[in-house]
């Protein structure tokens, strides 16, 4: 499946893989809702490295959707609460 | 449902409704195209501001370097004509020097890795954007309105959502790109004011800084002075502290050589 790291691309990432991605995807869901900051950074990085580690970059010509959507590298809570947020604002500006 | 799986769903839905859907679905993909193409040039004006900010903060890590370098001298003439108190001022301003410089070096740092995301997310998008024009022209040439739509849902979406990635690179850029000049602009206005400035130029008037000028005048004209007589022949360069001394030696030594002279004969 695609993997896409906002900021940074997509990856492909074999469905084997994906266990161990939901175990830090669990990880990462359990700081955000407790609003522990430091445990969101580890949880963040841990979780992209995972992807990168597995993964392999996807065609840059490409013109496929992701399966999954992860937050950029440094993305703060608050941050990821706002694109968890459902609101009318469009992504792309101007 | 798993965080991954909830971003995706509402990034997705998000980056969808920035798209322009028209009657005919081949008419969309030119509308879309012309969004595209405006989110590229965008993106590279992104890249050219984030540059320039940048630039503004190496800049200013240049002066405030060479005003540091200026107190450092400063402070070692003052040290060299025995007044501590001087050089104890100079390093003093010095050191606050250093702080607005390691803090500057930490924004630069961060500016430059704002430059090499975005300049990286405009290739990714470039990229996307030629596929997209290709695909765009296979479709129109080869189906009907009816039966391109599915196709052009594909690559509608799959476009979607590099244009919402790098729409919200550039805003992130923006964001941190804003917060940084307002500090370089404060800096700047501390520079031109002279407040970060050296020694003796910081607030003319007070009597440690005009002292603090005067002896580094004074300082390098005894510095100049000590240069021409250590290429006079025959001086010693410890000879230059008092004219009286300095002139002295050498009559006792002419008084020596003379009695010497005196006994031989």
């Amino acid at each position: 499946m695609i993997v896409r790291i906002l900021g940074e691309g997509q990856y492909d990432v074999s469905d084997e893989a994906l266990d161990r991605l939901n175990e830090l995807d669990a990880a990462l869901e359990a700081a955000v809702d407790g609003g522990n900051e430091e445990a969101f950074r580890s949880a963040l990085e841990a979780l992209l490295e995972g992807v990168r580690t597995v993964g392999v970059p996807h065609a840059v010509d490409a013109l496929d959707e992701s399966d999954l959507i992860l937050p950029p590298a440094d993305a703060t809570i608050d941050e990821v609460r706002q694109l968890l947020a459902e609101s009318d604002e469009g992504l792309i500006p101007g | 449902m798993s965080l991954m799986k909830r971003i995706s769903l509402i990034f997705r839905s998000k980056a969808n409704k920035a798209l322009d859907r028209a009657e005919d679905p081949r008419e969309t993909l030119d509308y879309s195209y012309q969004r595209q193409l405006d989110l590229l040039s965008k993106v590279r004006r992104g890249v050219a501001d984030v540059a320039t900010s940048r630039k503004r903060v190496e800049l200013q890590v240049a002066q405030l370097e060479q005003q540091q370098a200026k107190l450092q001298s400063q402070a070692e003439k003052a040290l060299q004509m025995d007044r501590e108190d001087l050089a104890r001022e100079a390093l003093t301003r010095k050191s606050g020097l250093t702080q607005q410089i390691n803090d500057l070096k930490a924004q630069y740092a961060q500016l430059q890795g704002e430059e090499e995301k975005l300049t990286l997310a405009q290739q990714r998008l470039q990229a996307k954007v030629e596929a997209f024009r290709t695909r765009k022209e296979t479709i129109k040439a080869t189906y009907t309105a009816a039966e391109a739509q599915t196709r052009i849902n594909e690559a509608m979406s799959g476009i979607g959502e590099e244009m919402g990635d790098v729409g919200m690179a550039i805003q992130r850029a923006e964001d941190k790109t804003a917060q940084m000049q307002a500090r370089a602009g404060a800096i700047d206005e501390l520079i031109a004011s002279g407040a970060l400035d050296d020694a003796s130029q910081l607030s003319a008037g007070d009597d440690i800084t005009r002292e603090l000028e005067s002896m580094s005048s004074q300082a390098d004209v005894e510095a100049e002075l000590m240069r021409l007589k250590g290429l006079a022949p025959g001086k010693e360069p410890g000879a230059i502290e008092g004219g009286s001394s300095a002139e002295g030696e050498p009559v006792v030594a002419e008084q020596t050589e003379s009695t010497t002279e005196g006994e031989q004969q």
